[in-house]
Parts: structure tokens; sequence; C-alpha cells
């Protein structure tokens, strides 16, 4: 028997998780939620490719002629993998501003994970492997019903999937580090949207070929994520891309991403970390 | 070695000294030395920015310190937060709820962050929702719950790794007497566990009923600290005897009185005469002549403590 005044041992359950396994535990959080909302999330990715598969492949695209500016392909070949990538970029420009934005002013969430041994920067990859996650279901079942289409060409497609995951990353992490370093309502998200987002749609030769894009505007192309994204899934989805150009495309989504991600980091870190 | 941290004394759940915390240039915490032993309730009082809650968020490493030594179950905040974090509970002033799960599911994600197995968190969960008394809302998602269902769940979310220590920041700012009556029935269940408290609260009657030992800030410092009836002998008398006047007559009752009680301060309304004894003090004033409309003795609260150590003006 203790004489000791002090109440009975007690000792805490919790401890430290390592590195990946709190991301993981991060995307496990996410999909508690998921398991709710699945099949309308689902719903959303499937309808959205079969209206623009319907409206740009089979009825604008019925409007144009295979020739030299779409390869020798048909439209709807030619203009499927990009539409998988615009996609993914879009929805990872949003799933990236004001839900992350929520995070830390609004439900505060991310307030409330970086009290347990959840480091910040954990918070951050799992975030990012969560919507990597997502993009990858989304690209999935974009290219079933693509698939449904006849809208593939080859095998190669399949890697059209992760071209879309790696651009919708690598344009989501810079968009994190902007809603980490956004204190107001997000109106700069609105701005993004219309001024970044849009021309990205448009000059990113998703619908159309770059030489058909004005010289004074085809700098704005080359610096567009999507460009670089949409080459790399024509490369996968009709194959002939040239191995320099593949490479150098894939370094642009490489180093955008992980500039983004240093950048995020350090911003998730100033604002969780006061 | 049971309950405190790795080195120093082992009943020290937290130590400061000379704490400091700046934002820019404005020093939040200016130098403060504390202490909490294991098994105590100890309590921040404070005016709005006093600097309790940059205090707490020092000591739940989300913050780290500007200067001076801070350690936590024994460690440093600022090379092993997430160890300390794995070992503590923070419910924060501001509930933060994930407002799309339900409340089984928020205990059981935010359990998985401590490392613990699915199914201790499974079970965890069903005993958490029993003590907050939120069982019969089991699978109901949070969003559509009261204030008072979303505070016991962000107190119960902080239990889930059986925490040795717990933050409370304002832990019943906002409820209703019921709501708050329930916490406090609760919270005084955790400490008979033997679970370390460390409240922040600006409700008097809630450190009163809660705190064994607590300190009162005002402008980044510690002002006094004690325990709640060491601190009414220190800074109060017994009693308080309240006078209220008809409008306009009370400033020509002042003079004739205000040396029958040890100390004496004019509100608007009335007129406080701190004293050992209220019953004598109002007879003597009667002997007197002064004739109030309604009087009052009471004894001296908390309260009075506090207005007297951070002053009755507004802070903001």
């Amino acid at each position: 028997m203790s004489t000791d005044p002090v109440p009975p041992a007690r000792r805490a359950t919790g401890t430290v998780v390592p590195g990946w396994r709190a991301m993981w535990l991060r995307v496990e959080g996410h999909w508690a939620w998921y398991r709710r909302y699945w099949r309308s999330s689902l719903y959303s990715s499937g309808i959205e490719p079969l209206l623009f598969l319907a409206a740009m492949g089979l009825g604008f695209g019925s409007q144009v002629e295979a020739g030299p500016a779409t390869g020798g392909h048909s439209y709807l070949h030619y203009v499927t993998p990009a539409l998988l990538v615009a996609g993914a970029v879009m929805s990872g420009m949003g799933e990236s501003s004001f839900p992350v934005l929520s995070g830390f002013k609004w439900q505060k969430d991310y307030i409330a994970v970086t009290a347990t041994p959840i480091t910040p920067g954990q918070l951050l990859g799992g975030q990012l492997v969560w919507l990597g996650i997502r993009l990858t279901l989304s690209g999935v079942v974009y290219g079933l019903v693509a698939l449904a289409f006849g809208a593939w060409l080859r095998h190669g497609a399949v890697l059209v999937v992760a071209v879309g995951v790696l651009a919708g990353l690598a344009c989501a992490a810079p968009v994190m580090a902007l809603a980490a370093a956004t204190y107001d309502e997000g109106r700069r998200f609105i701005v993004m949207f219309r001024f970044v987002m849009v021309p990205i749609m448009l000059f990113s030769a998703t619908f159309f070929p770059i030489d058909r894009i004005p010289i004074a505007l085809r700098w704005l192309t080359w610096i567009s994520p999507l460009w670089h994204g949409n080459e790399l899934a024509r490369a996968a989805a009709l194959g002939g891309g040239d191995p320099l150009a593949v490479a150098g495309h894939a370094a642009f989504l490489l180093v955008l991403f992980a500039g983004g991600v240093v950048l995020a980091r350090r911003l998730f870190y100033r604002r969780l970390v006061v | 070695m049971a309950n405190g941290g790795d080195d120093g004394d082992p009943r020290l759940m937290v130590s400061g000294k000379a704490l400091v915390k700046r934002f820019g240039g404005v020093a939040a915490v200016d130098g403060i030395d504390v202490e909490v032993r294991s098994g105590e309730a100890f309590g921040f009082l404070g005016p709005n920015g006093a600097g309790k809650s940059s205090t707490m968020r020092m000591v739940a490493c989300v913050s780290p310190r500007s200067d001076g030594e801070l350690r936590v179950l024994g460690m440093d905040p600022d090379k092993d937060g997430p160890r300390i974090r794995a070992r503590i509970g923070v419910v924060p002033q501001l509930d933060n709820l994930d407002a799309e799960l339900t409340v089984r599911q928020n205990l059981q994600v935010y359990g998985r962050y401590f490392g613990l197995s699915r199914a201790h968190v499974r079970a965890k969960a069903v005993e958490l929702m029993a003590f907050a008394e939120l069982s019969d809302r089991a699978d109901d998602p949070v969003d559509p719950l009261s204030g008072g269902m979303k505070r016991r769940l962000t107190i119960a979310r902080s239990m889930v790794n059986d925490p040795e220590l717990m933050l409370l920041d304002e832990p019943t700012t906002g409820l209703d007497p019921q709501a708050r009556h329930l916490l406090w029935g609760r919270l005084y269940q955790l400490k008979q566990q033997g679970v370390t408290l460390i409240i922040t609260t600006h409700d008097m009657h809630e450190a009163e009923q809660l705190c064994d030992r607590l300190v009162v800030m005002d402008g980044g410092r510690i002002v006094a600290e004690g325990s709640p009836s060491s601190l009414i002998a220190r800074y109060s008398t017994r009693e308080v005897l309240e006078l209220r006047f008809a409008p306009g007559e009370q400033d020509g009752q002042v003079s004739p009185v205000a040396d029958l009680a040890e100390r004496s301060e004019v509100l608007p309304d009335r007129l406080l005469l701190y004293t050992a004894d209220g019953e004598a003090t109002l007879e003597a004033a009667h002997a007197r002549g002064v004739r109030p409309v309604s009087t009052l003795i009471r004894r001296s609260t908390l309260e009075d403590v506090f207005l007297r150590l951070t002053g009755r003006s507004l802070v903001d």
C-alpha cells in the first residue's frame, strides 16, 4: 500500500504516431466523412465528365474534322485526355481554396488536429494524400465513362489518370499555401478562379492546339500547368510523345508541386504555431 | 515516478519561469512564474487580454515561448511538442468539432490521432458519450447539437487519450446554468480521478467552485496567487456591506461611514463597505444617522478580489 497522498498513477494512453502513418490518419479522418457522402460525390464526378464528353466530344466534336490540328485523331480522342486533366486541375484548386481556409478559420478543424501529436506538416501531408486519392477516384470514374464512349485508343491511356493526379496536386499545393496565408473571408479565391483558373482552362490547349493561340499570348500557355498536363496526357492517350518533351512537362509539374509543398508547409506552420 | 514527467520533480506537471510571449513588440505574457502540481485544479483568472490564453497555448505546445523556461510533464515544448501533446487534453475556447461528422465519429477520428487502435477508440467513444450524456445522439451529426452538447462533446473529445493534464480555456463561457453545472460536475469527477486540470476563466464563481489554487493575471503578469479562500483573506475582508440610497442621495452619505470599514468603494448605484463584521458596521452606520433604501450583507467573494486587483475599468 502506498502512502503517497498523490492520486493513483494515471498514464495517458496517447502516443506519437510517426510521419507517414500520421498523414494516413488524417486521410482516415476524411474517409470517415467520405463514407457518408461518397455516393453524391462519385455521382457528381461521374455525371460531370458525362456531360462534358457528350457536349464537347460528341456534340461539338461532330463539327470538327480529324486533321493535322488534332494530330489526325477524331476530336473525341483529342479532347478526352485533356478534359480529364482539366477536371483534376479544377477540383485540385477548388478543394485547396475555401475548404482549406475553413480548416484554419471557420470550422477550425486544423487547430483541433494540431492540438494532438499530429504536426502541421503531417496535417498538410494528409490533406495532399487525401486530395490525391480523391483525384484518383474521380479520374478512374471519368476514365470508365470515357471508355463507354470509346474515347480511348490505347492501353497507355491508363496513365492519363496519373497525369491528372499530378497536375491536380501541382496546382493544389500552391493554392493550399495561399489559403494558409489568407486571413480574410477569401475574396482572393474568387479573383483566382476568375483571373487564373478560367484563363488556364481556355488557353492551355485543352480544346484546341497551342499553335492556334496567338504568339503574343503563348507565354501564358507555356507557364500553365494544365498545358503541361495536357501534353503529357495526350502523349499517354494518343502516343507519339517526344521523350524529351515528356520529361520536360513532367519536370515542370513536379517542380511546381514541390515548390508549392515547401511554401505551404512553411505557411501551415506560421499559421498554426504562433 | 508515475504522474509527472521525464525529469525534474515528477509531481510538477507544468513549471514556467520568467515565461514571456511576445507578438511583434507587444508582450502578451510578460515574465510569469507558474507551477502546477499533479492532481491539482489550477486556475488562470484575468480580464480579456490578460495573457491567459497565450499562456495556455504555450503549455499546449502550439505556441513557442519568446523567452524564459517552460517544462510540461517534465519535457520541453520546443523539442517534445508531439510527445507532450500525446499525453494532454485540450479544450479550446471555441469549439472546433468536425461539424460534418457524427458525435461518435468525432471521438473515434480524434482518438486515432493519438495512435490509439480502432478497437480502443470504438470502446472509448461509447464510454465518453455516456460521460458527456450524449449516448442518445451518438450517430447524429454534430452541426444541429445545442451549444451545451457541443461543449460537452469537445470536453469528451479532449479526454479520448486519458490525459494526465487537461487544459480548459473558458470551458463554460456562453452556457446556460444547467449546462454549466453539469460540466462542473464532470470536471470535478475528473479531478477525483487524479487528472490535473488547468482552467482559464473570468467567471469567479467557476474559479471558486473548481480551483484549488489560482493566479490572477493582468496585463501579462501575475498579480496574485493562492487558494480562493486565501486570496479572499488577503485581498478582501470577510464580509461586504452594500448600501443603496435613493437617487442623488448617495454622495452625501459616503463621508459619514467611510471610516467604519477597512475599505470602501463608491459605485454608481451603491456604496460598498469592506468589513469583518457586516452586522456591526450596519449598526454603526445607522447610529450615525445614515438611512439607506436597502442594505445587503454578504461574504466576500473572489469577484471582490478580482475587481480590486484588476480594476473596474473595461479592458478590451
